[in-house]
Formats: structure tokens, C-alpha cells, sequence
């Protein structure tokens, strides 16, 4: 095996910052996380708002955050304490957006050469080819670039920002709008390319569709911090499945045992394993006796000071508020159902709910909880 | 005809020059945030609400002998502006001057900020992302900012009869003469000049309107990328 300076120094991205954001039309939001990505494909997966874009426009310049460092193989790109923070021009980062952003006015060819302009033209010519073959659409070079398809057009803008040998590869969510197989033999592209070129790439996504289908190591992101971290059969698994859960936005996770399905009115009983709740949802695969995990949003749970008659709402349970915490523009209630204690639901409240209500700690409170708000996770 | 041909060579000559100062203010007022910014702002579409009297008589005073730029002319020429071709374009400059940087300003926003930031980050400077990017994808906007300020330029009279007064081939232009033909009731040959301008302006709005319509806008990018 020879030694290629690649191999003994593999190029890994290192990053550590902090960005905040407050709007007046958005909730605030912090990013705050510390990475090391080797080389190859890492998956950042989570929700939507979830800061995922954020942290790619942070890597690549876009962005300033507060603090923190970025370095490529020792290079530093960003470091806010020593007031290092070098353009994007000069970082050396490819970035495919979600919206790809081809020059529209300009052919295939001229957006791939568009950032080779240093190159003498046969030089610059040879490697135009060169990239538009590994992408396969070198019968596409001189078709205007909004006149070719959705699959094309992502293999155009993985061709443009990948030929000017970039140091790091960021991918934000760019074959979501693609058909499986369009997107399976996209990938096997890029993966024999960097089998040669052997970067880090960043590959953004929310589906977890997407993570199964690409196999690699996946960095799990949730408002703004990184909360599981491994291969996708770890993150996406049990134990760490409730981890996910968060991710998709669901603060309640429970573990149940379906007692009962009601076929006819399309929905289907389960008790939770702990205390002697019992919780209606829509009907599942899951047969009488099977143990399932049961997720429900804290925003889609109401809170009643008395006990509520003539709902639509099939689930109405007794019990406490141990704890009200306000968190930016909204109120967290943790109620306690059961005498126990056994079982504790988060609730999210508006801060004029709150108020309206006249909720304090200790208060006697009913949930209420829509069918169609329980969902079953299958073990 | 001399007046409408002086009307047109000052046309042309006030577009090209705010054509060359309108571009860059424009970016610059586009893409940069900063606090003073709307008085900046306020300055540039101060022509569109002041009347053209006020507007030529502050221009006839800094003009004259003893205004700041008449002075600057004396020193640098060894005459005065007031009253010649060149205090007329300068004139017609800051009247026209909306009407060029404001469609300037309103293409340059419209533009999809990750086309500019992919530019930047194939390490294409901000001049080359100016020139290669944002000048061919905002041409319906440039074509627009021309044929306004030379239109608007065309039609005016207000500021052109303070500053230029009435010279005869130097400061008459086509307005002028019109209303000098009215006054002496030769209603035929004001009719005459009245049709042309009325002709030109209506084929100059024309264009622009065609131009910003989506087949002009392709027709203008795929001949900006060659």
C-alpha cells in the first residue's frame, strides 16, 4: 500500500461554535455544538428547525456565529476569539443548497467552470469534462441550466461545486425532491468520486428514510444541540429510539401494552406499562397483548382546570402540575397523572393560556389528548 | 427638429452618466445594511416629490458664479455652468436620478441571494459576482432604469427652464420649444413636435413593458450569457 499524504493526514473538518438567533417572527434559538467530521459521508439528521441549515451556513462562511472555532487539517478557517474569519471565497468549502442555485442564464458547462476562472481555458476544458462525466451528464454541456430536469440539475451542482477541489463537501437536504432509484444512483456517483478525492461530507437531512438509505454515520441535531451521535442503526434503535422521537418533536414518550381494538370506530386501546392510565389511538398493526411505544406532542395536549364534558377529544385524564417553568415565549407544565406519580406528561401552554387559567404548581388539572395526537411506535 | 435633437443628446448623455453613478449606488444600497441608510434613501427619491422650480432654482444658485460648483467650473474651464449644456445635463442628472437608481435598486433586491452566495462560494470575488451574476440576471431592471431616465429626461421642463433657460440649439430643448410655439400661437408646428414626443415616449414605455415581460427576460439573459 503506498502512502499518499491523504492517507497518513486525512483531511477532517473540526467544528465548535455557538449561534444565537433571536427574531421578532421567530422563536429564539441557539446553535451550539462541537463536531469532528472524518472523511467520507456523515449524515446531520433532525427535525426542522432544528439548526441544521444554520450550522451548514456557519461552516461555510455564510453565517458568523458568536463563538467557536473551525479548522479543515489543522487550517483554520474561523476562530471568533482571534478574530479570524475568513470569506467564503476564500474557504475553499463546496455547498450544494437545497435549492441548488444553478445560474440559470448560464449552460451547464459555463456553471461548471464558473469557479475554475484561475485555470488556463484547456485546463479548465479538460476538467469540465472530466466532472461532467463522473456525474454523467457530459451530453448535457451546452443545455441551458433551467431547462434540464430535477436529477440532472443536482448532479449538475454536485459536478459545479465539486470541481474546484474543494476541502469539504455540505450537502442541505439536495435529493429530497428526488425518486428513489434517481437518488440511490446520485449517491453511488458522489461515492466513487470521494473514494478518490477522500473529503468530509456533510449530508443534511429530516428524513429518516434518507439515513436508513445512506448508511453512514449520522450526527442526530435537536434545537440546536447534538443529541446522539453513531451509526444509524445506534441513533435511529432502541434504546436510543426515544432520542429520535425527541428529535421528531415528540416530548412524551411512553411504553404501552395495546388491551383492545375497536375496529369499527378505527381506533385501538393501550396502557401504559407504568401506572393504570389507558390511552386511546388510532388503530395500529399491533395486536392485543403487543408492547408498543406511544409518542405525543406536548403542544397537542390541552390543559382544563375542571373536568371538561361534551369533547370531542376521547382521552381526558386526571393530574397535577409538578413543575411550570417558562421557557422563552411559552410555559412548560410537567402533570403527574396517577397518584403515584408513575407517569408525567410534558405540556406545552402559551403564556396567555397560563395566565388565563390561573395555573400554578399543585393545581389539579384534566389532559386532554385527541386521538389522532397518540402515536404508536412500533418496538 | 434642432430642439428635439438637443432633447435626445441630453437624453442620452444624462442616461449613460447615471447609468455609470446609478449601478454601483444602487449595490451598495441593495446589499448593505447600515443605519444611516434611509437618509441615504430619502436623498435619492427627494426628485420624485420636489418640484421641478425648487429643484432648478438650488441647482441655477450652486451653478452660478457664485455657487460651489460654478466655482469649481471657473477655476477648472474659465466659465460658468448656468446656462450652458453641461449645467443642463448636470441638472437632468439629479432629476432623473430616481428613475434610474430606484428600478436598479428593486432588481438587484429581487435577486435570489444563494445564487449570489454559490458565487462566492466558488471563490468569485464581488466583482465578478456583479459582473458575471447580478448584471446578466438583472438586465430587465437595467433596460428599465435607461429608458426611464431617458424618457423622464425627454420630458422635462421645469428644471430645464430655470437652469437652461431658452438658448436656441445650446438650451432649448424639444419641451421648450413647444411651449415657446404655443406662446407665439404656431399650433401647427408645436402639434408637429408635441406627436413626436408623444410617439417616442410611447414606443419607449412599450419596451420597457415588453422587456420585463418573461419572454424578454429569457430573450435578455440568454444574450448576457454569451
Amino acid at each position: 500500500m503506498g502512502f499518499v499524504g491523504s492517507e497518513i493526514n486525512p483531511p477532517v473538518l473540526k467544528v465548535r461554535l455557538r449561534k444565537s438567533r433571536s427574531g421578532a417572527t421567530r422563536s429564539p434559538f441557539v446553535l451550539d455544538v462541537a463536531l469532528e467530521i472524518p472523511p467520507g459521508i456523515t449524515i446531520v439528521f433532525g427535525p426542522s428547525g432544528a439548526g441544521k441549515s444554520t450550522l451548514l451556513d456557519c461552516i461555510a462562511g455564510l453565517l458568523k456565529p458568536n463563538s467557536g472555532q473551525i479548522e479543515i487539517s489543522g487550517e483554520v478557517l474561523l476562530d471568533v476569539e482571534r478574530r479570524i474569519n475568513l470569506p467564503p471565497a476564500k474557504r475553499k468549502i463546496a455547498y450544494v443548497f437545497q435549492s441548488l442555485a444553478l445560474f440559470p442564464h448560464m449552460t451547464v458547462e459555463q456553471n461548471v467552470a464558473y469557479g475554475l476562472a484561475h485555470m488556463a481555458s484547456p485546463e479548465q476544458a479538460l476538467r469540465v469534462k472530466a466532472m461532467l462525466e463522473a456525474f454523467r451528464v457530459q451530453q448535457l454541456a451546452k443545455c441551458k441550466a433551467d431547462e434540464i430536469s430535477g436529477g440532472e440539475q443536482q448532479r449538475v451542482a454536485l459536478a459545479r461545486s465539486l470541481a474546484t477541489s474543494p476541502r469539504v463537501l455540505l450537502l442541505d437536504e439536495p435529493l429530497t425532491a428526488l425518486d428513489e432509484g434517481l437518488k440511490k444512483s446520485i449517491m453511488e456517483d458522489l461515492r466513487r468520486w470521494n473514494a478518490a478525492q477522500n473529503i468530509p461530507i456533510l449530508y443534511v437531512t429530516h428524513s429518516r428514510a434518507e439515513v436508513d438509505a445512506l448508511g453512514e454515520r449520522v450526527i442526530a441535531l435537536d434545537r440546536g444541540k447534538i443529541i446522539s451521535t453513531g451509526t444509524p442503526h445506534e441513533v435511529l434503535d432502541a434504546p436510543r429510539r426515544s432520542a429520535l422521537a425527541h428529535a421528531s418533536g415528540f416530548e412524551n414518550l411512553f411504553s404501552g401494552v395495546v388491551t383492545g381494538h375497536r375496529e369499527a370506530d378505527g381506533v385501538m386501546r393501550v396502557r401504559l406499562v407504568k401506572g393504570t392510565c389507558e390511552i386511546e389511538t388510532p388503530l395500529g398493526h399491533a395486536a392485543v397483548g403487543i408492547a408498543v411505544r406511544l409518542a405525543i406532542r406536548a403542544g397537542d395536549i390541552l390543559l382544563a382546570t375542571e373536568r371538561p364534558y361534551g369533547l370531542s377529544a376521547r382521552n381526558v385524564i386526571a393530574g397535577k402540575i409538578i413543575s411550570l417553568e417558562q421557557r422563552g415565549t411559552m410555559f412548560v407544565a410537567q402533570v403527574a397523572v396517577d397518584a403515584d406519580g408513575a407517569v408525567v406528561f410534558t405540556v406545552h401552554l402559551t403564556l396567555g393560556a397560563k395566565r388565563a387559567l390561573e395555573l400554578d404548581v399543585n393545581q389539579p388539572v384534566w389532559l386532554v389528548i385527541k386521538t389522532h395526537s397518540c402515536h404508536v411506535l412500533e418496538d | 427638429m434642432d430642439s428635439l435633437i438637443l432633447s435626445v443628446r441630453l437624453a442620452a448623455c444624462v442616461s449613460a452618466i447615471l447609468l455609470l453613478i446609478g449601478m454601483p449606488l444602487a449595490y451598495w444600497l441593495a446589499y448593505w445594511n447600515w443605519r444611516g441608510k434611509f437618509l441615504l434613501e430619502a436623498i435619492v427619491a427627494l426628485p420624485l416629490v420636489l418640484p421641478p422650480t425648487v429643484l432648478g432654482f438650488y441647482v441655477l444658485i450652486a451653478l452660478g458664479p457664485h455657487g460651489p460648483i460654478g466655482k469649481i467650473s471657473e477655476a477648472l474651464f474659465h466659465r460658468g455652468l448656468a446656462f450652458t449644456f453641461g449645467g443642463l445635463v448636470f441638472a437632468s442628472v439629479l432629476y432623473s436620478f430616481p428613475f434610474t437608481v430606484q428600478p436598479l435598486i428593486a432588481s438587484f433586491e429581487a435577486m435570489n441571494r444563494r445564487l449570489l452566495d454559490a458565487s462566492a462560494l466558488l471563490g468569485a470575488s464581488r466583482l465578478r459576482t456583479f459582473t458575471k451574476i447580478i448584471i446578466p440576471l438583472s438586465l430587465p431592471g437595467i433596460v428599465t432604469a435607461v429608458v426611464l431616465s431617458f424618457a423622464h429626461t425627454l420630458g422635462e421642463f421645469g428644471v430645464v427652464l430655470m437652469v437652461g433657460g431658452n438658448l436656441p440649439g445650446i438650451t432649448r430643448t424639444a419641451s421648450i420649444d413647444i411651449y415657446d410655439r404655443v406662446q407665439s400661437m404656431e399650433y401647427a408646428e408645436a402639434n408637429r413636435m408635441a406627436l413626436v414626443l408623444l410617439i417616442i415616449s410611447f414606443v419607449v414605455l412599450s419596451a420597457v413593458y415588453g422587456v420585463n415581460r418573461r419572454i424578454g427576460r429569457r430573450m435578455w439573459a440568454s444574450w448576457a450569457a454569451r
